[in-house]
């Protein structure tokens, strides 16, 4: 366990001097400061009004940016180290190799994890001193939303740079991943259902597996309960897990798979030569 | 104390190493040489655990890849290219502390005998370092602890005479309680610092010879050079190691540790037109052994 913390706090301490670190801080805490900038607390959409509308708006921005963010940094820096010859040297000090991936792992999750949250809180604690209504409901689903997000994607980065020997590959790897799970979203879907290349049940299928669609999904069917926005397609959703059995699914499945991801990463790495 | 069984591994199709067998004992000093691509890193991966391959590699019996922890708390590595680590200088040696057991500030003292300050460099980033810092710190996180075996690859290339001395002054002080794998290029690098030399060929042992022990680790030789006219080159090269002359610069002493005693002629061969004399004493002193920290 110590030598997991150890290498815990060393991967926190190496991403904080990172520019990747500062960058990520300042698209997510700029983000929080433009939403209210921009007056969203304000704004009437949907019957919305207050925070509710901020947090939308702010989940649903880093649902695009988060993923592809977590993929490229981690691949980045995890076989980068590797090319380096990092690893030669710091594997070859009496350190675990389970200690080193998951401590890795632990590392990461935090750094990225917590300036997403923090933003979130931040505009909370703005709220709670402007004395604009705060939905505690839903800020705790997104924090659950957020938490299960970077864990899927951090997971899925760590199989890719066990799996790759070299930067650009794993790169490359990564992009393709997310560019595969952008093609699955609702709306391409839509279109291969509209053209009737598909049962709907596949496309419904496809879109639950696919965890940026779940995201998604989620976060809507907290203001649009129905999913009315979704079509046809809400009536499978909703007659299989309900709304509140599709809520605990989109935190519990992104998580899964994102445990599982890691785990095989985890397996090829112990399995194969380390530097 | 290690073993290497018939120990090969592939690339692709490519045979880096051919059925190496080979046994180490407690207190060899054991010289790694061979041209690029012999297999020399390959080995010394595979001894670190961290290739796998065919057949088995041990030490006390152990397998390094299955049991990683306990053997490498025993060994001391310095990799030939030091690492671009970010990482202050405090933090790695922090952290290397902390996994091998030892005190940090024991591998400061050995830094410090090496000629480098580690309160001075500690929140400098690793890899901005100049080469012979970086070296310093690897070594002295190597010999910072009570490793049993210590991997070396071309551990003294980028030091300065000065400081090559005092690292040989600290083998001297591990000899009887450690093994010693060093790994270089050049027999002439590593000949005065080994009692048994290994070459490695395409990934095949093709002389596994022993060699003569005279000379001691922490002994010095009084030499004494006179050349026939004063040449700023020369008298530079000689300043680097130390060597006083005399006021018409023609005549130059100083000392040279023994095992160094291959690389000082090699440097001295590229003036041969110029000297007159060459003459090497033994001197009673010897750097003082079991002075560590």
């Amino acid at each position: 366990m110590k030598e997991l913390w150890l290498t815990a706090k060393l991967d926190i301490a190496e991403s904080l001097r990172a520019r990747w670190f500062a960058i990520y801080c300042l698209i997510f805490g700029g983000l929080v400061a433009l939403l209210f900038v921009f007056g969203l607390t304000e704004s009437r959409v949907l019957g919305f009004i207050g925070l509710s509308r901020l947090l939308v708006t702010f989940i649903q921005l880093t649902m695009a940016i988060l993923p592809i963010f977590v993929l490229i940094t981690t691949v980045r820096s995890v076989a980068g180290d590797r090319e380096a010859g990092v690893f030669e040297y710091l594997l070859s000090l009496p350190v675990g190799l389970a200690a080193w991936f998951w401590g890795k792992i632990v590392g990461r999750y935090l750094v990225i994890f917590l300036p997403v949250f923090a933003a979130m809180a931040g505009a909370v604690a703005w709220a709670l001193i402007r004395g604009i209504e705060v939905p505690w409901g839903m800020f705790a689903y997104y924090t659950a939303l957020l938490a299960t997000m970077g864990w899927c994607f951090l997971g899925i980065g760590m199989l890719i740079s066990s799996l790759a020997r070299s930067t650009d590959v794993a790169q490359g790897m990564a992009f393709m991943v997310w560019l595969t799970l952008l093609l699955f979203l609702d709306l391409i879907l839509l279109g291969v259902m509209i053209q009737e290349r598909v049962r709907p049940e596949v496309a419904v299928g496809i879109a639950l597996a696919n965890p940026l669609q779940v995201f998604r999904t989620a976060a809507l069917a907290l203001f649009d309960p129905q999913l009315i926005v979704l079509g046809p397609s809400a009536f499978v959703i909703l007659d299989t897990f309900g709304a509140t059995g599709y809520k605990f699914f989109a935190v519990l499945y992104p998580a899964a798979l994102g445990a599982l991801a890691a785990l095989a990463g985890y397996l090829f790495f112990r399995r194969g030569d380390l530097p | 104390m290690i073993q290497f069984r018939n120990v090969s591994k592939t690339f692709k199709r490519n045979r880096v190493l051919d059925g190496i067998g080979l046994d180490i004992g407690l207190g060899e000093r054991v010289a790694l040489i061979g041209s690029n691509g012999a297999g020399k890193t390959t080995l010394i991966r595979c001894l670190l655990g961290e290739y796998t391959h065919e057949g088995t590699v041990a030490i006390d019996g152990r397998a390094p890849r299955a049991e990683r922890t306990a053997v490498l708390a025993a060994i001391g590595f310095v990799p030939q290219l030091p690492p671009p680590l970010r990482m202050p200088v405090g933090q790695l040696i922090g952290f290397a502390a902390a996994l091998c057991g030892s005190d940090p500030s024991r591998i400061a003292a050995i830094a410090l005998r090496l000629g480098l300050d580690t309160e001075r460099v500690r929140g400098q980033p690793f890899v901005k370092l100049s080469g012979g810092q970086k070296q310093k710190i690897l070594i002295a996180i190597a010999l910072g602890r009570d490793a049993r075996v210590l991997v070396m690859d071309e551990p003294a290339a980028n030091l300065d005479p000065e400081a090559r001395k005092i690292f040989f002054e600290l083998l001297a002080e591990r000899q009887s309680a450690a093994t010693m794998l060093i790994s270089s290029h050049r027999l002439n690098e590593v000949a005065g610092l080994v009692n048994r030399v290994v070459e490695l060929d395409m990934g095949r042992v093709v002389l596994d010879d022993r060699v003569a022990d005279d000379v001691s680790l922490a002994g010095l030789l009084d030499c004494r050079i006179r050349v026939k006219r004063a040449e700023p080159a020369f008298a530079k090269a000689l300043a680097a190691w130390d060597f006083r002359s005399s006021a018409d610069g023609l005549e130059w002493t100083g000392e040279v540790a023994g095992p160094d005693r291959l690389r000082f002629l090699g440097m001295t061969s590229r003036y041969v037109a110029l000297i007159a004399d060459l003459s090497f004493s033994e001197t009673e002193k010897v750097s003082p052994a079991g002075t560590a920290p």
